[in-house]
């Protein structure tokens, strides 16, 4: 980090050396941070560098395995649970932290009601929020519920509820992401205010321009360490862009075979729209494996619940092998081969309380039903099957699945979807939070599957996944395909101008 | 994989291994220990006539718990039990009454089929509204419970509904008094709908997405199981197990009225989380429920013999008795 700096008296708030394990996995390594009096300091990397879990021990909802926490230049232990607030320290999450049914001033007061003689001083509370808000220019009423708000408004009352607490620091993750434009500038505006006037802003976000338009100084993490503190005027788009992902790929993957150009169209998607996602289309050939890369929320999820049914669509085709299938009709995707593998095991995926066997069988029962009862024997045959071709290892068959590491589980998860034998696989994050022997050999099984002539699509947030893998790239930003890459076109460099919205084109 | 997985490996069958044994022990460790605290309080409570008929009388609720564990198993719950029982007797009744069919045999039969099918249709009604109206099965049953309830005191304008064809109670009294081999036929009853209900839920695929249902909705759904076909047939079986539980009930007294069943509800589910099925779904127990059934028999016979709590205090015991399963439940999941 910079040698000592001469405004170092002026630090509100910093890490030092800080590391975070999650059981077992580590996501921080040793990372330095510093917050200046009246700075707007952007924290960027790529999904997973671990913004948001040194966000979250900034602000005390999670404790640092190792490393100091100095609040003007003291060391302290950030009490957990938001109760750091009382400290000066607010933080403002992606999901707002408001309870729809209360107004806007119950919703300031929250926690910290005046009273006078033991009764609400009602009054008090609605003067002062009116104040805060004029203050932030904003127009909300402060007896509106907060549920009738829209979304920019709930931000600007999560806003006025840091400012209303005397709030020093105030750390914003991705708050645009929700905003016009004209939301933005509004925001943008208060927030230089508030700098001015001495408040710290740490302001994660995706989107570089804003980054440059906002922020005095820039902190890049990259797989959790710490990268490059810098001011944001000696830096551009494209400095940044690379010091996020400037790192080069291992063998970790697999070899990558090309499908050849007249293979048969597996799967095809024509101008699908749900609520969120706009006009997507794509298509895959038999033995390929085509990437969908894109920021978290960018929709690829909903689109991928879209095409196998898991969600209506509001228009477009999906067509397995030229044979359309229904809207909404997850089960006419399975019959026609073709399965999703959901991103979340533990809530979507697997029956934690539940051995592994009736997790394995519990889409394919039908195969291990003999006039209508089930047949112990067959369904131990196909445990046995999955674990030696997936490779599960487990000392005890009997293991509740909830205790597996988090790689067995994702292994047993894909061996639960291929028991449908599908011909198409959606796979979404297919190693979200295990380890990186496992990461290899689930490569490998994709790689596999695909060679075996079975059609891939990959859902990843982890840029080089997507990279390593596959032969073709789409990039969804904010619920449209900004567009396919193929060849050399497919780098981190590349993906992500596509992501972040510095480049697109037509699918 | 690292030696540490190995090493967790290594400790996680035995643990795993004790609290399964326990819960699915539990309830029958309870059922020893009061038969041992009844037989201290009278000799003549081991006899085995008296507890014949301590499992004879339990048969309603065991029935209708079997019924339970199903929409239990499956996240849901029914409070219209009780109040259903009332009414499909009263509707049998009624329609014994009504002498449409001349011969008794083939009357019996008729209306033991009515029973069936107004039960069927009962628990369906809970299952669609349920689902379709995606309505908390807690609020929908409660709806319906009165719904039935009021249904029995308007059929039977307040009084009681009483078989009046002599013929047709001699012909129907075995059902209830009657034995078989030596076994009263309630009991036999009891294990057969248990064993069916065991295999369904154990060996079938129906019985498999139960369990998933329950677990976990989104599991199921991303699983492509249809989440509220399944949920609203176990509102089914809970209905037929009430039927079933009716087919008995009819000939012991041979009458019903406004208070029939009152408080089955509490009795059935009562018996269902004493044997060790999670409320929060997941996990069926059918054997568990009977012995949970036999339990609450007990410890209503043990006051009746004992004379140290007055048996006016039964429902005060049963609601205790539920309260205190769940926080046993609560305590060994916690160990786990």
């Amino acid at each position: 980090m910079k040698s000592a700096d001469p405004a170092g008296a002026d630090v509100v708030l910093s890490a030092r050396r800080i590391s975070k394990s999650f059981s077992g996995v580590q996501v921080l390594f040793s990372v330095d941070f510093e917050l200046r009096r009246g700075e707007v300091h952007a924290l960027m990397g790529e999904n997973g560098a671990g913004k948001s879990t040194l966000v979250k021990i900034l602000s005390g909802f999670e404790q640092p395995t190792s490393g100091e926490i100095l609040l003007d230049g003291a060391p302290v232990k950030l009490p957990a649970n938001g109760a750091a607030e009382a400290l000066g320290i607010v933080i403002i999450h992606q999901e707002f932290n408001l309870a729809e049914h209360l107004t806007v001033a119950e919703s300031l007061f929250l926690g910290r009601e005046v009273t006078r003689f033991g009764v609400l001083d009602r009054r008090f509370m609605r003067a002062e929020t009116r104040r805060v808000l004029d203050m932030l220019g904003s127009e909300v009423d402060e007896n509106a519920l907060i549920g009738s708000l829209a979304v920019a408004d709930k931000q600007m009352v999560e806003i006025a509820k840091a400012i209303s607490r005397d709030a020093r620091v105030v750390i914003m993750d991705e708050p645009t992401a929700v905003l016009s434009r004209e939301e933005t500038r509004v925001l943008f505006d208060q927030v230089r205010k508030l700098r001015a006037a001495g408040t710290s802003f740490i302001f994660v976000s995706h989107k570089l321009d804003e980054v440059m338009e906002l922020t005095d100084r820039v902190t890049v993490l990259r797989d959790g360490q710490w990268v490059k503190t810098a001011r944001t005027e000696v830096l551009d788009g494209e400095s940044i862009a690379q010091l996020m992902v400037g790192r080069e790929l291992s063998s970790l993957y697999p070899a990558k075979h090309e499908p050849d150009i007249d293979e048969n169209i597996l799967l095809s998607v024509r101008s699908v729209s749900t609520g969120f996602v706009k006009e997507a289309s794509f298509e895959i050939r038999r033995g390929e494996i085509i990437g969908f890369s894109g920021l978290i929320g960018s929709g690829r999820t909903e689109l991928m619940e879209a095409v196998v049914g898991l969600r209506p669509r509001l228009s477009g085709h999906v067509a397995v092998r030229g044979q359309e299938l229904p809207s909404g009709d997850v089960h006419a995707a399975i019959r026609a081969g073709l399965a999703y593998m959901t991103k979340d095991r533990k809530q979507k995926g697997l029956l934690l309380g539940e051995g592994m066997t009736a997790n394995l069988t519990l889409q394919s029962l039908a195969r291990h039903s003999r006039r209508g009862y089930l047949d112990p024997a067959s369904e131990a045959a196909a445990m046995d099957r999955a674990r030696r071709r997936f490779d599960i290892r487990v000392r005890d068959n009997a293991v509740a699945v909830g205790r597996m590491s988090g790689g067995n589980q994702q292994k047993l998860l894909l061996a639960k979807v291929m028991e449908t034998e599908p011909q198409i696989i959606i796979i979404d994050e297919p190693t979200r939070g295990i380890d990186v022997g496992t990461k290899q050999q689930i490569y490998h099984f994709i790689s596999a599957l695909a060679r075996e002539g079975r059609a891939i699509v990959v859902v990843s947030s982890e840029m080089p996944e997507v990279i390593g893998l596959c032969t073709r790239v789409a990039v969804m930003r904010e619920g449209r395909i900004a567009g396919i890459l193929e060849g050399s076109e497919i780098n981190e460099h590349e993906i992500m101008r596509y992501a972040a919205g510095l480049k697109s084109k037509a699918a | 994989m690292t030696a540490n997985d190995d090493n967790s490996a290594l400790a996680r069958p035995r643990r795993s291994f004790r609290d399964v044994d326990l819960r699915a022990v539990a309830p029958f460790a309870a059922l020893i220990l009061l038969l041992i605290v009844g037989a201290l309080v009278n000799p003549s409570f081991i006899g085995l006539n008296n507890l014949e008929n301590v499992a004879t009388r339990s048969a309603f609720i065991a029935i209708i718990a079997v019924g339970a564990t199903f929409v239990i198993s499956s996240g849901d719950l029914d409070l219209s039990v009780g109040s259903m029982v009332a009414f499909v007797a009263s509707l049998m009744i009624l329609f014994m009454n009504s002498g449409a069919i001349a011969n008794p045999a083939l009357m019996l039969v008729a209306a033991a089929l009515l029973a069936v099918g107004v039960g069927a249709l009962c628990g369906l009604a809970n299952g669609l509204i349920t689902t379709l109206g995606r309505i908390e099965p807690f609020i929908v049953t409660l709806g319906t419970m009165g719904i039935f309830r009021g249904l029995t005191t308007w059929l039977s304008q307040g009084g009681a509904i009483t078989l009046r064809q002599p013929e047709l109670q001699a012909m129907y009294r075995p059902v209830y008094f009657g034995s078989f081999l030596g076994v009263p036929i309630p009991i036999i009853v009891i294990f057969v709908v248990a064993a069916i209900a065991a295999f369904v839920l154990y060996r079938t695929r129906y019985g498999r997405h139960v369990v998933a249902v329950g677990s976990s909705r989104d599991v199921a759904r991303y699983s492509g199981i249809h989440v509220n076909r399944v949920r609203t047939i176990a509102f089914v079986i809970q209905g037929l197990c009430v039927a079933i539980a009716v087919l008995l009930y009819v000939p012991r007294l041979g009458s019903t009225s406004a208070t029939t069943g009152i408080l089955w509800e509490l009795q059935a589910i009562t018996a269902v989380v004493v044997g060790g099925t999670a409320l929060k779904g997941g996990s069926g127990r059918i054997w568990g429920s009977i012995c949970g059934a036999f339990i609450l028999e007990l410890v209503g016979n043990i006051m009746l013999l004992s004379n140290f709590i007055s048996e006016y205090l039964i429902g005060t015991i049963q609601g205790s008795i539920i309260i205190i399963a769940m926080l046993v439940q609560r305590s060994l999941v916690r160990k786990s």
